[in-house]
């Protein structure tokens, strides 16, 4: 596959899922502030993975491709979002997890938000303009995403001993998890030399400087640096994503090209 | 009336006391002179912002009873909307339907923290944020201490 679709896909998919999971909080939220928040969020990142998985099907219609599931017709978002297979999504495994308590989808907020800003702070300079116009956007709204986890790790790290166990207890369980985030390889290296992406793994240093101090001052321990579980962007996903997609797939699969 | 007034002059589906213009949604109104053909150039607000379908068709529809049912509208994102294209008009209608009005933003470096945001409906500055986020995308929830009322404040962007 094309190395800048395959990191459209990437990049789209981390949105499309966080999307997902975040959207599973309407209605189920610790207070309804926090429901419309929660949603805002994930309409946000619904937007971004619109824009950047619609720029990755015309590339995968230009050059031949489409994904198994799609018999015929152009690529289109909706192709990508509904007609993949698990080991055809590309995100990483950090979005997938289920939410667990409001600490773990604060915890996840956190790392994905500090990630994405860092990641669509550079896209703004890339030398695509499509993507870079695509970034613009996106960073201005995912500062308002770092911003509200930052408060609620501070606020719960910082807080009750039962809120700081549970925070505590969100980042040992998600920092394995965002190595992943930094994992380089040859393409996106390559991308990243022509001045059209960045490469994730020139992010980390940055992505700590946002994320230490925020744990820091919550009084949370920064955990070690240990198991590192990767797979998500060759498609080797957990068990999570396939329960994730059989909900968010099943009305598009049922019934082809349904409107409403 | 002109080309431009008559898409000027739509409303936005979710506020509708603003029109497109004085959002700073709509980027440019042009009339191919050979084929009568206009085209409508638009850009989100934000990125998921629902009601784009809607403000299409409204432009359409509002072209078509004008005469020009042959409309492409094109939807551009950089540069980037920001609050600050929000007119004076517009902010002036947002402020008397309880909707208090961004701020100017800041450039570079992390999120404005807005200091105080006066009351839509008693002008008290005696302000409280309640959650960044609230009924639409692009507005946050703010409460006054004053006349005790909850109002939404459209946040700088």
């Amino acid at each position: 596959m094309n190395e800048l679709t395959e990191f459209l896909l990437r990049t789209g998919d981390d949105a499309l899922v966080a999307a997902q999971r975040l959207g599973e909080w309407v209605a189920a939220a610790p207070e309804m502030e926090e429901d419309i928040a929660l949603a805002n969020i994930a309409l946000d990142q619904l937007g971004a993975a619109r824009l950047l998985l619609s720029y990755a099907g015309e590339l995968m219609t230009g050059s031949g491709q489409r994904p198994a599931g799609a018999v015929d017709g152009e690529v289109t978002e909706d192709t990508l979002a509904y007609l993949r297979d698990d080991r055809e999504f590309r995100n990483c495994l950090l979005v997938e997890l289920p939410n667990g308590d409001f600490a773990v989808t604060m915890a996840k907020l956190l790392f994905l938000s500090a990630y994405q800003r860092l990641l669509y702070d550079r896209l703004v300079a890339s030398t695509d303009g499509r993507l870079a116009s695509i970034a613009a956007k996106a960073r201005k709204e995912v500062a308002y995403h770092l911003d509200h986890a930052q408060l609620w790790t501070l606020r719960l790290g910082d807080g009750t001993a039962e809120s700081h166990r549970r925070m505590q207890a969100a980042v040992d369980q998600l920092w394995p998890y965002t190595h992943e985030l930094f994992q380089a390889d040859e393409p996106t290296r390559r991308l990243d030399e022509a001045g059209v992406v960045a490469a994730p793994d020139t992010l980390r240093e940055a992505w700590l400087g946002l994320v230490e101090p925020v744990l820091a001052q919550a009084t949370l321990d920064r955990p070690a640096d240990a198991w590192a579980p990767v797979g998500g962007r060759a498609g080797l996903h957990t068990e999570h994503l396939s329960y994730l997609l059989a909900e968010m797939q099943v009305l598009h699969r049922a019934h082809p090209g349904a409107r409403w | 009336m002109s080309l431009r007034a008559v898409v000027a002059a739509v409303v936005d589906p979710e506020i509708r006391v603003v029109t497109i213009d004085e959002l700073g949604i709509l980027r440019d109104v042009a009339e191919d002179p050979d084929t009568g053909r206009v085209t409508v150039t638009i850009t989100p607000t934000y990125t998921g912002c629902p009601a784009m379908d809607v403000i299409r068709a409204d432009i359409r529809h509002a072209l078509s009873v004008a005469g020009h049912p042959d409309t492409d509208v094109v939807t551009v994102l950089a540069p980037a909307w920001s609050t600050d294209w929000i007119s004076e008009s517009g902010r002036a209608k947002l402020a008397a339907a309880g909707i208090a009005p961004p701020g100017p933003v800041r450039r570079d470096g992390p999120v404005r923290l807005t200091l105080t945001v006066a009351c839509p409906r008693c002008g008290s500055a005696e302000t409280e944020q309640v959650s960044r986020f609230g009924s639409t995308t692009c507005k946050a929830l703010w409460r006054c201490r004053a006349c005790r009322e909850p109002f939404d404040h459209l946040k700088a962007l």
